[in-house]
C-alpha cells in the first residue's frame, strides 16, 4: 500500500527536467513548386549522394519529367551509373563493396524523408563535425556513430563540435524509497566552423535545401499531381452534394 | 423492358427482392445524422474491396519484394497512388464509420429486443474487420508493419501451457516472416472478406426481417393504416437512397480531402517507421498500432501486477458484493461469490500479461451482451434517465481517452498528474464498468414515457 502511495505522490512531482534531451531540428522550408530548387537538389543528389546510395523506386525519366528536365539533359548531366533512361536510380558502388568498406550497406534513400522528415535531413546534413575516435574520422550529433562519412565536407568545412556539461536531476525509487539522483553528462553545445569550405554557411543552408527539398519530391513525386486533382474532386463533390440536397428536398417534400 | 422484367421474374424474384428491401422496405421516417452510417459503412467495404483487387494486381506476398511492390505501385503503377491511398485510407475510414455505427446502436437502443441477432452480427462483422484490418496491415512489410504484428502475437504465448506452440503455430515460423505474410495475405485478401462479406449479409436478413430502429426507439409496425403500411414509415427507396446520396457526397468530401491532401494524416493512418521495410534488427522505438486500436492496446498495456492485485482485484470484489446483496436467491448469491472467488484466484496466481489479454478480449465480448446486460424498458437515449446518459458521456470518454493514452508512452505524464498508465488502468476499469454495471444501473434509472408515434423535429 506504501508502495501505491508514494508512486501517486511521485507522479505529482513535476516532471523529470531532462536536460535537453532529444536535439532540436532545424525547419525547413519545402516548396514543391520550386522546379529551379529541385533541378539544383536533383543534381546534388545524383552527383553526391546516389555514388554510395541507392533510390531505386524513382526512375531517371520520371524523375525528369516530373522536374521539367529534357530526357536530353537527363542523360547528360545526371546518367551515370546507367544508359538506360528508363532505369531506377541505382547506387554507382555495388552493395556488396559498401558493405565490406563500411560495415553495413548505404540505406535506399527514396523514402528517406518520409521515414525522417525534411527537418531531420536538413539537420542532419549540418551536423557533421570531426571526430578522430570514429571509424570515418566523422561523426554527427543527429545520428552519432554514423557509418558515413562527411561527403560535403569540401562545401561546409570543417566543423568542431562543443560539449559541456550538465547536471542531470532524475528521480529513482531504490527499496522502496524515492530518491534523488544528480548525475554529470556530456551534451553538445554547438559547433564551431575550424576550417571553412568553398561556400559559406548561408550557400551551404541554400544547398542542403534544395538537396532536402528534391528528397521530398522523391518520397511521394505524385505528391504536387494528388493536390491539384484533390481541388478538382472536391469542387466537383460540392457542386454534386447541392444537386443531391436538391434533389433529397424534392423528394421529402410529402413527408410530414 | 416490362417483357424483360416478366421474364426474369418467372425465373428469379428479381421484382420481389428490389419491393421487399427497397422500394416496399418501410422504414422509419424520422432517421437522423447517426443513420448515414450504415449505408457508408456498405459503401466503404466495396471501396475495400474494389481498390484491393487492383492493389492485388500488382502486389506480391513475398518478404524478399513485398515492400518494393508496394513502392512500385505507389510510383510505377498508373493511379497507383490514388489507389493504395484509397485502401489505407479507406481503413481508417472504415473504423471511425463503424465506431459511429456502433454508437448509434448504443444509445437508440438497436441492440435491444426484438434486434439482438443483429447487434449481435454486427459484433460479428465488428470482430472480423479487427482481424482484416491487422493482417492487412502486415502486408506493405513496412518496419511498423513487422513489429506490430510480431508484437500481437506474441500475445498468444502469455496463454499458459499451450502459448508458445500457438504462437508459432499463427506464424507458421519462431518470428514473425515470410510464412507469415503469405498466409496473412490468403486471409486478407480471401477468407475474411469472405466472412465479412456474409455477415453483412445476414446483418441485414436480419435488419430487414424485423425492421429498422430508429431515434425514439417506437416500433413503427404496432401503428399500421389500412393496407398494412407501417403510419411511420416510407419506402427505403427512393425517400432513404435519395437522403443517403447525401450523406455518401458529405462522406466522399471528408475521404477525399485525406486521400489528396493528407494520405498520411500526419503519421496517423500510414506510420513514419512504415516507411522503411521489415528489419528484424532494428526495433522501432515506440511500437504503436494504428489508432483503431489504440484503446485496446492501452487496456492490453494498462494490465500490470500492481493492476490486478489493486484496482481490478478491489473492483471484481465490489461488483461481487452488489451483486451478491442485490440478488434474491441462494442460486444467484452463491454464483457471483464463486464466479468473484475464481477471477480473484486468477488475478493473484497468473501472469498480468495474461490479464491484459484477457481485459482485451472481455472488452470485445462485453459487446456481444449489450443485449442482456440493458435493462431498461426503453430503448432510446432520449426517454431514459440520467444515470444512462451519464454512464454513456463516461464510456465514450473512457473509450477515447484509452484511445489517445495507447498511442502515448506509458511511463510518460501526457495528461495531468498521473503516469499515462495509471490513467489508462482507471479507463479500463470504467469502460468494463460500463457494461458489469449495465443491469443494475439500467434498471433503477428514470425514464420519461415514450411517445405512440415518432417525432420529427
Amino acid at each position: 500500500m506504501n508502495k501505491i502511495i508514494l508512486s501517486l505522490l511521485l507522479g505529482l512531482l513535476p516532471i523529470v527536467s531532462h536536460a535537453e534531451q532529444g536535439l532540436k531540428l532545424d525547419h525547413v522550408r519545402i516548396d514543391l513548386s520550386d522546379q529551379a530548387s529541385l533541378q539544383r537538389g536533383a543534381r546534388i543528389f545524383v552527383n553526391y549522394c546516389l555514388s554510395c546510395h541507392n533510390a531505386a523506386y524513382l526512375r531517371y525519366n520520371r524523375m525528369g519529367h516530373d522536374l521539367g528536365i529534357s530526357n536530353q539533359l537527363v542523360k547528360q548531366d545526371l546518367l551515370f551509373a546507367t544508359n538506360k533512361i528508363g532505369d531506377r536510380m541505382r547506387a554507382a558502388m555495388p552493395a556488396a563493396d559498401a558493405k565490406k568498406w563500411f560495415g553495413v550497406a548505404p540505406p535506399d534513400l527514396t523514402l528517406e524523408a518520409r521515414y525522417r522528415g525534411p527537418d531531420w535531413i536538413y539537420t542532419y546534413m549540418h551536423s557533421f563535425y570531426r571526430d578522430p575516435k570514429s571509424f570515418s574520422g566523422w561523426n554527427n550529433t543527429v545520428f552519432p556513430h554514423v557509418a558515413m562519412p562527411f561527403v560535403l565536407y569540401g562545401w561546409q568545412g570543417e566543423q568542431r563540435a562543443v560539449f559541456r556539461n550538465v547536471k542531470l536531476v532524475s528521480h529513482v525509487m531504490e527499496n522502496g524509497k524515492a530518491v534523488t539522483e544528480v548525475t554529470e553528462e556530456r551534451v553538445f553545445s554547438h559547433f564551431v566552423l575550424a576550417k571553412p569550405g568553398t561556400m559559406t554557411p548561408k550557400q551551404y543552408d541554400l544547398a542542403i535545401r534544395d538537396l532536402t527539398n528534391f528528397m521530398v519530391y522523391m518520397g511521394e513525386p505524385a505528391k504536387l499531381e494528388r493536390i491539384r486533382i484533390g481541388v478538382y474532386v472536391l469542387i466537383f463533390l460540392a457542386v454534386f452534394l447541392v444537386l443531391a440536397i436538391l434533389l433529397k428536398k424534392e423528394y421529402w417534400k410529402d413527408v410530414h | 423492358m416490362q417483357k424483360i422484367i416478366a421474364w426474369i421474374d418467372d425465373r428469379f424474384p428479381l421484382t420481389k427482392v428490389w419491393n421487399e428491401h427497397l422500394a416496399q422496405y418501410y422504414a422509419p421516417k424520422n432517421f437522423n445524422f447517426w443513420y448515414y452510417f450504415g449505408s457508408l459503412a456498405l459503401l466503404v467495404l466495396v471501396n475495400q474491396i474494389v481498390t484491393g483487387i487492383f492493389l492485388t494486381m500488382n502486389y506480391k506476398p513475398d518478404a524478399a519484394l513485398a515492400f518494393g511492390s508496394v513502392q512500385y505501385i505507389m510510383y510505377d503503377v498508373s493511379w497507383g497512388w490514388l489507389i493504395r491511398y484509397m485502401h489505407s485510407v479507406g481503413a481508417s475510414m472504415f473504423f471511425i464509420i463503424i465506431y459511429l455505427h456502433m454508437f448509434r446502436g448504443l444509445i437508440y437502443g438497436s441492440h435491444k429486443q426484438p434486434r439482438e441477432l443483429i447487434w449481435i452480427f454486427g459484433t460479428l462483422i465488428f470482430v472480423a474487420l479487427m482481424a482484416e484490418a491487422f493482417m492487412g496491415y502486415l502486408l506493405p512489410w513496412g518496419n511498423m508493419s513487422y513489429w506490430g504484428a510480431q508484437v500481437i502475437i506474441s500475445l498468444f504465448t502469455a496463454i499458459p501451457v499451450i502459448g508458445n506452440g500457438l504462437a508459432q503455430w499463427v506464424r507458421g515460423d519462431y518470428v514473425v516472416s515470410d510464412a507469415t505474410l503469405n498466409r496473412f495475405f490468403a486471409f486478407h485478401v480471401i477468407a475474411l472478406p469472405l466472412v465479412l462479406v456474409a455477415l453483412v449479409f445476414v446483418h441485414l436478413v436480419a435488419l430487414h426481417k424485423v425492421g429498422s430502429n430508429n431515434p425514439d426507439g417506437v416500433e413503427i409496425k404496432k401503428k399500421k393504416d389500412e393496407k398494412g403500411i407501417p403510419l411511420d414509415g416510407i419506402p427505403f427507396h427512393p425517400y432513404y437512397t435519395v437522403k443517403d446520396i447525401v450523406g455518401v457526397t458529405v462522406f466522399l468530401m471528408v475521404f477525399a480531402a485525406v486521400i489528396f491532401f493528407a494520405p498520411t494524416l500526419g503519421g496517423k493512418f500510414l506510420e513514419h517507421d512504415n516507411f522503411i521495410p521489415a528489419n528484424i534488427l532494428s526495433t522501432p522505438l515506440d511500437i504503436v498500432p494504428l489508432w483503431y486500436f489504440t484503446p485496446f492496446y492501452s487496456m492490453l498495456r494498462a494490465s500490470t501486477t500492481d493492476f490486478t492485485h489493486g484496482m481490478l482485484a478491489i473492483f471484481t470484489m465490489l461488483v461481487a458484493m452488489l451483486a451478491f446483496f442485490t440478488q434474491r436467491g441462494f442460486r444467484a448469491k452463491f454464483l457471483s461469490v464463486a464466479i468473484a472467488g475464481v477471477l480473484l484466484l486468477g488475478m493473484y496466481t497468473l501472469e498480468a500479461k495474461l490479464w491484459g489479454v484477457i481485459l482485451m478480449g472481455s472488452s470485445i465480448v462485453l459487446i456481444f451482451f449489450l443485449p442482456w446486460l440493458d435493462r431498461s424498458p426503453v430503448k432510446s437515449i432520449r426517454y431514459r434517465g440520467p444515470l444512462f446518459k451519464g454512464a454513456v458521456i463516461i464510456f465514450v470518454l473512457s473509450f477515447i481517452l484509452l484511445g489517445y493514452l495507447g498511442t502515448k508512452s506509458p511511463a510518460a505524464v501526457d495528461l495531468f498528474w498521473f503516469k499515462n498508465v495509471l490513467w489508462a488502468q482507471g479507463f479500463t476499469l470504467l469502460y468494463l464498468a460500463f457494461f458489469v454495471l449495465m443491469p443494475w444501473y439500467t434498471m433503477i434509472d428514470k425514464t420519461k414515457p415514450v411517445p405512440e408515434r415518432v417525432t420529427l423535429k
